[in-house]
């Protein structure tokens, strides 16, 4: 890889970068919410949402 | 259709799926990123620079791909009330809002070496910022209104209004003259490159679309457990208010 390297490079670390911070957010979303989730008493299944 | 508007069974039909697809999504961006860097030429004109394609377009279809999931699901909220159709819609858009960013960021990576500019205001690059615009608004939307129900509401009209905004990106490369290249995979008379770098670039849209359905299935669950939390708060204040009040048999 010679020409441009630079920009090649930079396109797939921000695109890495930007997936990260999607699956990084939405996974520390899941554990607060599991978290918070834990605090009530379990309730039966087919209570819906 | 209707057992799958269940979120109980959806939360285990996600929880069944989800390891296979993340194994099948890993699996496809390896081969989809080999094939990128040690299988596909490079380019007659553009050399080694290439190679921003294989991350950009599957970037760029996707941008337009979450949009069209999220006017499915505005219909859904609308037309057939689907319990799960703003969960869907709402866990969509901050990932839209990513992939339009990364066609945004590789596309001016592209643009620098190739046109000399980072950014040109013609039709095909506006019409997509005007979408990244969009999703950022949607996301505003549902963070403004408190009322989960209103949100949802509002953000399917919106979303709907905004829908007008993907055949403008799709064809302003043919409607409008622009610094852009005119499409040269989904078009009429089939593709126009090389099966050697056709390939790969399916390889890494197909990885690109499997990491979407993972992640937008997550947050949809993320979405099904916040509804559940507020419904077990609401209920839980509802009853501590029940036991404060002192009940008439009591006063008497």
């Amino acid at each position: 890889m010679s020409d441009h390297a630079e920009f090649i490079i930079a396109a797939f670390l921000i695109a890495g970068a930007v997936v990260a911070v999607m699956l990084g957010a939405i996974m520390l979303d899941h554990r607060s919410l599991r978290r918070a989730l834990a605090k009530f008493p379990p309730r039966g299944e087919g209570d819906g949402a | 259709m209707l057992k799958y508007a269940n979120p109980t069974f959806f939360l285990r039909l996600v929880a069944a799926a989800l390891p296979w697809l993340w194994g099948a999504t890993v699996l496809t961006l390896c081969a989809g990123l080999y094939m990128t860097f040690l299988v596909a030429p490079a380019d007659y004109q553009q050399g080694e620079t290439v190679r921003i394609m294989y991350i950009h377009v599957p970037a760029a279809w996707l941008s337009m791909f979450i949009y069209t999931v999220m006017t499915l699901s505005a219909l859904g909220t609308l037309v057939w009330r689907h319990p799960l159709a703003d969960a869907s819609q709402q866990a969509a858009a901050p990932l839209g809002a990513g992939f339009t960013f990364i066609c945004l960021v590789t596309g001016s990576l592209w643009g620098k070496p190739m046109w000399g500019t980072w950014w040109v205001w013609d039709a095909r690059l506006t019409s997509v910022l005007v979408l990244f615009l969009i999703y950022l608004g949607l996301i505003a939307l549902w963070n403004t209104i408190e009322e989960p129900l209103k949100a949802a509401r509002a953000a399917a009209i919106l979303t709907l209004v905004g829908v007008v905004n993907i055949p403008i990106i799709k064809f302003s490369v043919d409607w409008w003259n622009t610094l852009h290249q005119p499409a040269s995979v989904l078009r009429m008379g089939g593709p126009a490159i090389h099966p050697t770098m056709l390939w790969p670039l399916l390889v890494m849209a197909v990885g690109a679309s499997l990491l979407f359905l993972c992640l937008h299935l997550m947050g949809v669950r993320n979405e099904i457990l916040r509804r559940r939390l507020r419904r077990m708060s609401y209920l839980a204040a509802e009853a501590a208010d029940h036991v404060l009040e002192p009940q008439p048999e009591a006063r008497a």
